[in-house]
């Protein structure tokens, strides 16, 4: 690998470089936690989410079959009329949790209120489907509501492990093996330097030692 | 103030949602639904139950609201027989999160 381009071999590029090696290597591991953990926190939500689902797409579907028996029967201005007055009033609230610093919802229900009898309309003019389908859709909903919560986090937590996998990946397998190769071109760019100043060196001092020979082997004739 | 909730989806399934106080906002073609989708998530919706037919038709919506934790948009089926959407959403998050499905490799 040809390391990160071209780097100027001197001192205070290897030592700029050793640093950044060792930031490297310290958030490469924290990247690496904080992905095991979410992983560990993902398997766990998403067992669950299917879970939930799973019993919803059961319920919900007996629930919205038998509403489409109760619209059959009825004529579309008596449904209208029954169904103008909600039978439930939910209040939730809302707000964010952080689970390893994704900001997943947390919707919690404050309320629901239940108006008297669990219909809003009169019977006379309504079908029975539509009493028991609005009876599973109101056991149904505080179940609805939490499966968005999980389904939501779910997605959340799932595109942010992707992220941190490309980030660990890109730390572990590109920036540090580049660091560790510039690293590798400056010292040995540096110990080279210094062996062909040591030889200049030496050879100086051999040309300077035959000379001053020479010299006194001239004197002594 | 906006409804919390709101069902968008052929008016068999959604019309009873109302009768449970969400906003329900019966839609027939994938153009009205992005509309009304819209809408609901500027105007602060944060549950939108979107029934099957449409989720599917409308994956780029969909995709745009993902990132951000309000409003979740849910698929939810609607008549007899559930299309296994949201079971396959889910199925594609873990394999996005893990590499490979390994919690639900046996039933799918």
């Amino acid at each position: 690998m040809a390391g990160l381009g071209n780097i100027k071999p001197t001192r205070m590029e290897l030592s700029r470089l050793k640093k950044r090696r060792v930031t490297a290597v310290r958030g490469h591991k924290l990247l690496k936690d904080k992905r095991d953990e979410m992983i560990r926190r993902f398997v766990v939500m998403a067992r669950e989410n299917k879970a939930l689902r799973e019993q919803v797409e059961a319920r919900l579907s007996g629930a919205l079959s038998e509403f489409m028996l109760a619209r059959a029967v009825m004529s579309d201005a008596a449904m209208e009329q029954a169904l103008m007055v909600p039978a439930r009033e939910v209040t939730l609230s809302f707000s964010t949790q952080n689970v390893m610093s994704v900001n997943v919802p947390s919707i919690s229900v404050e309320s629901i209120s239940n108006v008297d009898g669990g219909v809003p309309y009169g019977f006379a003019f309504t079908s029975p489907e539509l009493d028991g389908a609005i009876e599973t859709l109101a056991e149904l909903l505080p179940e609805l509501i939490r499966l968005a919560e999980a389904e939501k986090a779910c997605s959340m937590l799932a595109d942010e492990i992707e992220k941190t996998r490309r980030r660990v990946n890109a730390l572990e397998y590109v920036m540090i093996p580049q660091i560790e190769e510039s690293i590798r071109i400056i010292t040995m760019k540096l110990s080279e330097n210094e062996r062909s100043n040591q030889t200049r060196l030496m050879k100086t001092k051999d040309m300077l030692a035959a000379r001053d020979a020479a010299m006194m082997a001239a004197q002594a004739k | 103030m906006p409804k919390q909730m709101a069902a968008i989806g052929g008016a068999d399934a959604v019309l009873g949602f109302s009768a449970l106080g969400l906003d329900a906002r019966p839609v027939d073609d994938a153009q009205t639904a992005e509309q009304v989708i819209f809408e609901l998530a500027r105007a602060g919706t944060a549950i939108i139950f979107v029934t099957e037919e449409i989720a599917e038709q409308i994956p780029q919506t969909l995709q745009r609201y993902a990132a951000q934790p309000y409003p979740a948009i849910i698929p939810i089926p609607s008549g007899l027989q559930s299309k296994g959407l949201g079971l396959k959403q889910l199925k594609q998050n873990v394999e996005k999160a893990l590499g490979a499905d390994i919690l639900f490799g046996k039933e799918g």
